[in-house]
């Protein structure tokens, strides 16, 4: 063990190898297709009802039933329920709407107590913001890619 | 004084003859549960902030390791104490409270026994004669400063570990009943190039070994000297690894007698995935129910092994790996 360190870090990282629990991958996967897939069928309810109940359209009820989304994962995370949830489904529900509303959530309760300003309005966004980033920034590209080959008349 | 390489033994007995171990909520379903002086229902503690419910946790714990022996702060001439939070403030702010000459100390989960043996050292020389020493950790405080807000919704691997909620500290004295502290090794930083975050068990367990097997060549015992060897918060995977590391450099470590900490906290029902970790781990447990063991007679010579992971969030951003330390500190009813 005292000779060359460098082959002793190989040497350990094998026998280190050996004993680590792997994630179950298949399993979690599993639970993630179908958490996710319970979450977007509660959606698809939610937009069903507002459009059926209420004067909006296919295209203009996206809105609301995102915003109900997060409203119920708001709820979730206060209440102390949504980590427990996501333990098990994993992707499921990081994936939909509700894994962004969670990691907003539960940054804005976390903080609080550093108080409004410093705490809750500083690190709301520590998790999501590089979300907001990024989704922002490949929505730029994309729409930049697609403004040149429409000026070039490719498409 | 010292013997071999790193190792201090004290043949001035320095005794631990108070505890004061209190726990969160989780910690009062686990096993342990009945080793605890104070149990509280709820991991704010009444407080504003979980940092000043870490705060309370530690005082609380003084303060029944206080009243045990019906002594005052006053009585005490060194304060040795740490936790894991960004310049151990709660351990600063008990310190603020308690007006007690105070030593912070910093060795992650390792600070508990880093503690025990500069005040059993203190004692020994006879620069003190009553010391109090200990850590804390508090799971929502630890878990927003090294990984996300308590409330987010991140699938956790089985190999991450669950910080424990408590405190754990000692009243060391050059005189009266209890189990002394015997030996103490001051461990190195290892660092085996590990970068999992969520996986310390496997980064710690070669710093445990090279302490082990230091200690043991120091005081030039085997390690059937003892009843049992304690591990901090290696966990299932990191105590696996431990084992399997020992025997290639000829060390056996009886699968019976090399316990650890993070693996005897907590009931198996509870979700904690690789087991339980925390600079609280190891306090409470050593404090709490070894203490008790020993006491009982039920166990003569124990050494506990306290691990820690000296990374910080910044650190692991940075991708750096993960150096650790371990100290270790034998407990045992009779002297040198």
């Amino acid at each position: 063990m005292d000779k060359s360190p460098s082959t002793t870090k190989t040497q350990y990282k094998k026998l280190a190898q050996k004993k680590e629990l792997k994630r179950p991958i298949l399993k979690n996967c599993i639970n993630a297709f179908f958490f996710g897939g319970l979450i977007c069928t509660i959606g698809q309810g939610i937009a069903t009802f507002y459009m059926y109940f209420f004067d909006f359209t296919e295209q203009t009820v996206g809105n609301p039933t995102t915003a109900t989304l997060i409203f119920i994962t708001m709820l979730l995370t206060g209440f102390g329920v949504y980590d427990h949830i996501a333990q098990f489904a994993g992707a499921g529900t990081a994936v939909p709407v509700t894994g962004f509303g969670n990691a907003v959530i539960s940054a804005a309760i976390e903080h609080r107590s550093e108080g409004f300003v410093q705490g809750v309005g500083g690190n709301m966004f520590k998790l999501a913001g590089s979300v907001i980033l990024f989704g922002v920034f490949s929505a730029f590209i994309v729409a930049l890619i697609k403004t040149l080959l429409l000026e070039w008349g490719v498409i | 004084m010292l013997i071999g390489k790193q190792t201090w033994e004290f043949e001035n007995t320095p005794t631990i003859i108070s505890t004061g171990i209190v726990g969160g909520p989780f910690e009062g379903n686990g096993k342990l549960s009945n080793t605890f002086d104070q149990i509280y229902a709820d991991l704010w503690l009444e407080q504003n902030s979980f940092e000043q419910a870490h705060q309370l946790l530690l005082e609380s714990a003084c303060n029944h390791a206080f009243k045990k022996i019906n002594r005052t702060p006053a009585n005490v001439q060194f304060l040795i104490a740490g936790d894991l939070i960004n310049q151990i403030t709660p351990t600063n702010f008990t310190a603020k409270k308690l007006q007690i000459p105070y030593i912070g100390t910093f060795s992650a989960c390792a600070t508990s026994m880093e503690s025990l043996a500069l005040a059993a050292n203190l004692i020994n020389s006879k620069n003190a004669n009553l010391i109090l020493t200990g850590a804390s950790s508090h799971n929502a405080a630890v878990e927003k400063q090294f990984r996300y807000p308590t409330e987010y919704g991140g699938q956790k691997p089985p190999t991450a570990q669950w910080t424990v909620t408590g405190a754990g500290v000692g009243l060391l004295s050059d005189k009266g009943k209890g189990p002394k502290v015997t030996s103490a090794t001051i461990g190195k930083v290892i660092d085996m190039g590990m970068t999992d975050p969520f996986n310390m068990g496997e980064a710690m367990a070669p710093a445990a070994v090279d302490t082990i097997a230091t200690h043991l060549n120091d005081r030039g015992i085997e390690a059937s000297y003892y009843d049992c060897i304690i591990t901090g918060d290696l966990a299932k995977i990191g105590r696996l690894i431990a084992i399997d590391l020992a025997k290639e450099k000829n060390l056996f470590l009886n699968e019976d007698s090399f316990l650890d900490c993070g693996l005897m906290i907590y009931n198996n029902d509870q979700e904690v995935f690789a087991g339980a970790s925390g600079a609280g781990c190891s306090a409470v447990v050593t404090y709490g129910h070894l203490i008790n063991q020993l006491n009982e007679k039920k166990l003569n010579k124990i050494l506990i092994v306290a691990t820690g992971a000296l990374l910080s969030p910044l650190t692991v951003q940075q991708k750096q790996s993960i150096p650790c330390i371990a100290h270790a500190v034998s407990i045992e009813n009779g002297g040198v």
